[in-house]
């Protein structure tokens, strides 16, 4: 997969899904929703946030509600990857299948807000480009990256069912 | 070694002898749930994208219970879009406004114990109550179900929690769920399957187990499970369904870590704002008034919730300036609770009954909270915001008691006015 650069937006532990996008704007379309992301938990992040940018926070990011909208609203804000200690699983597989890049590593508590990380998965690390600081991040299962290459689960079926035709 | 009842499963569901946690299988489906919030209106479009057709209507199962009855247009245009979809896919087991869709896959017996089942919901690990594997998943994930029946899973490890003993009288299975979250954490059970046995869960209903396996979400589980036993069996039976025992785990099956707890032990306790995993008894909340009381959702009004709320407010009026609102989980619920008396003593007491659906618990139906309002509910989660608006408060508690601190106007052990010891 393609090493990722791009500046930090720094969150903490178990941020949830209402957190990120609350209910009461579920019932509207992603470009919408997006407008309000993170709202829960920094109100105005929508309007900070660029194309390219990545967040990082603690444990169990993500938890909570189903809801894909949550990844596909930091997605179309612009947020390339999220690097987090820990993931809730719904989440990290809405990530996947949405192309938001979900990173996982332990020692995300060291990067810091406004610093620049540069994301190698394959090689299983990422770097904070003002330290050097190299931490070590998980590296996708190879059945899983398949999906996230193909650019998520719509483009990944899409090309199995050309396959399966062919 | 042998196998845990959730990796017997995943290896029937894989077509493989033998399956070991952190492995990585392609899997059948044999049922898949959507509804309203994250079903049609979101799969659709990639389905049609795709030029896919639903994989087996008669393995899906469709549930408007999100928006139900409809707020506003915006609400009104999901429900179309939903009741569509279920025309044009030919699904069958399609319900609106007849009740939340985990309750309802439990009440219509559309579970079997060893299925593999998959819903478009967090909350869908309520159905590991009938002793199946039940994972729930965002909306592509359904999509990749709905075309082709299969998903990929990578096969958890399992914590063997062991609840021996009884609960004592006003305290809940509810009691118990938040009182394990408060001791882990709300990520202290993050991809893993909780297993429930002992005496305390063989002596549990149906509707209370169902509390056990319900709020795995909240600590982060992949799933709850309970293998199916006598009260499973008679479940089904109840409801005309001839079921044999399912699958369960073998006793040399490799757990990571075994949870012991003693039942009699737990007191009733509440989850404070604004965090799930911020418990403590109920009785330690002093002078803390509350607004409003909500009994509510597929983990806090089954049936069973708006017995204990009822045998609380039997002949009594909650206090002066209290709004007590019940959202009945189900359609069989309140039709139950109305032959037996349990409704009307509910409205007799005050309570204004809401219709059937998810409601105000992720903030969307009728009940939602205003700045500053201060709740007791029987819902699951208190995030900031959840309910209503970013300044109001949550505390997570049982029916009981929800009830009793409607009747106080403030948080109170319920067996204060239950006339039980503490």
């Amino acid at each position: 997969m393609k090493v990722i650069e791009g500046r930090v937006w720094k969150f903490g532990d178990d941020i949830d899904t209402d957190l990120i996008v609350p209910g009461r704007y579920l019932m509207y379309d992603v470009a919408e929703i997006a407008g309000h992301v993170m709202e829960g938990t920094r109100p105005g992040f929508a309007d900070l946030v660029g194309r390219g940018d990545v967040v990082v926070a603690g444990k169990n990011f993500g938890s909570g509600s189903s809801r894909e909208v949550a990844a596909r609203a930091l997605r179309e804000a612009g947020v390339v990857a999220v690097v987090a200690k820990s993931f809730s699983r719904i989440f990290f597989r809405n990530s996947i299948n949405v192309g938001l890049v979900p990173v996982e590593c332990e020692e995300a508590d060291v990067i810091e807000e406004s610093q620049t990380v540069r994301i190698d998965i394959d090689r299983g690390e990422v770097i904070i480009i003002e330290t050097e600081e190299r931490l070590v991040a998980k590296s996708l299962p190879s059945e899983v990256a398949a999906i996230m290459e193909a650019g998520g689960l719509v483009d990944f079926l899409r090309i199995r069912i050309g396959d399966d035709t062919t | 070694m042998g196998m845990t009842l959730a990796e017997k499963i995943i290896a029937r569901a894989a077509g493989v002898t033998k399956v070991s946690p952190d492995e990585i299988h392609w899997v059948d489906v044999d049922l898949a749930m959507i509804h309203d919030s994250g079903g049609p209106r979101r799969i659709w479009p990639m389905l049609d994208e795709l030029g896919l057709r639903v994989w087996d209507p008669d393995r899906v199962i469709l549930v408007a219970d999100h928006y139900v009855p409809a707020q506003d247009t915006n609400a009104a245009k999901i429900l179309q879009t939903t009741r569509a979809f279920a025309t044009e896919f030919g699904i069958s087991s399609f319900y609106e406004a007849e009740g939340i869709a985990h309750t309802l896959v439990v009440e219509k017996g559309h579970l079997r114990p060893g299925m593999l089942y998959v819903g478009g919901d967090s909350h869908t690990c309520t159905g590991g109550v009938l002793g199946c594997l039940a994972l729930g998943m965002g909306s592509t994930d359904l999509l990749g179900v709905l075309a082709t029946g299969r998903t990929w899973l990578r096969v958890p490890h399992t914590i063997r929690v062991n609840i021996d003993g009884s609960l004592g009288r006003g305290v809940t299975a509810k009691d118990f769920m938040l009182t394990m979250i408060g001791e882990r954490g709300m990520a202290g059970a993050v991809y893993r399957v909780l297993e429930f046995i002992g005496s305390g869960v063989a002596e549990m209903s149906v509707d209370e187990r169902s509390v056990l396996t319900n709020m795995c979400a909240e600590i982060g589980a992949k799933t709850g499970v309970i293998a199916s036993d006598e009260t499973t069996i008679s479940h089904f039976k109840d409801l005309g369904i001839q079921v044999d025992e399912g699958p369960s785990s073998d006793s040399d099956a490799g757990y990571l870590q075994s949870w012991p707890f003693d039942a009699s032990e737990m007191v009733p306790v509440v989850a404070r704002p604004h965090r799930h995993d911020d418990v403590v008894p109920a009785a330690d909340v002093v002078n803390t008034p509350i607004g409003r009381a909500y009994i509510g959702a597929c983990t806090g009004a089954k049936y069973a919730d708006l017995a204990m709320a009822a045998e609380v407010l039997k002949g009594r009026r909650v206090a002066s300036g209290v709004i007590l609102q019940v959202a009945p989980a189900s359609a069989a619920a309140l039709s139950r609770a109305m032959s037996d008396g349990t409704a009307e003593t509910l409205v007799e007491a005050g309570a204004q009954l809401l219709s059937t659906g998810c409601g105000a618990c992720p903030g969307l139906g009728s009940g939602v909270l205003g700045p500053g309002e201060v709740c007791i509910s029987t819902t699951s989660r208190n995030t900031r915001g959840r309910m209503g608006s970013p300044d109001s408060k949550v505390y997570l508690a049982s029916a009981y008691t929800v009830a009793a601190s409607a009747l106080a106007g403030e948080v109170v052990d319920p067996r204060s006015v239950m006339g039980v010891p503490a």
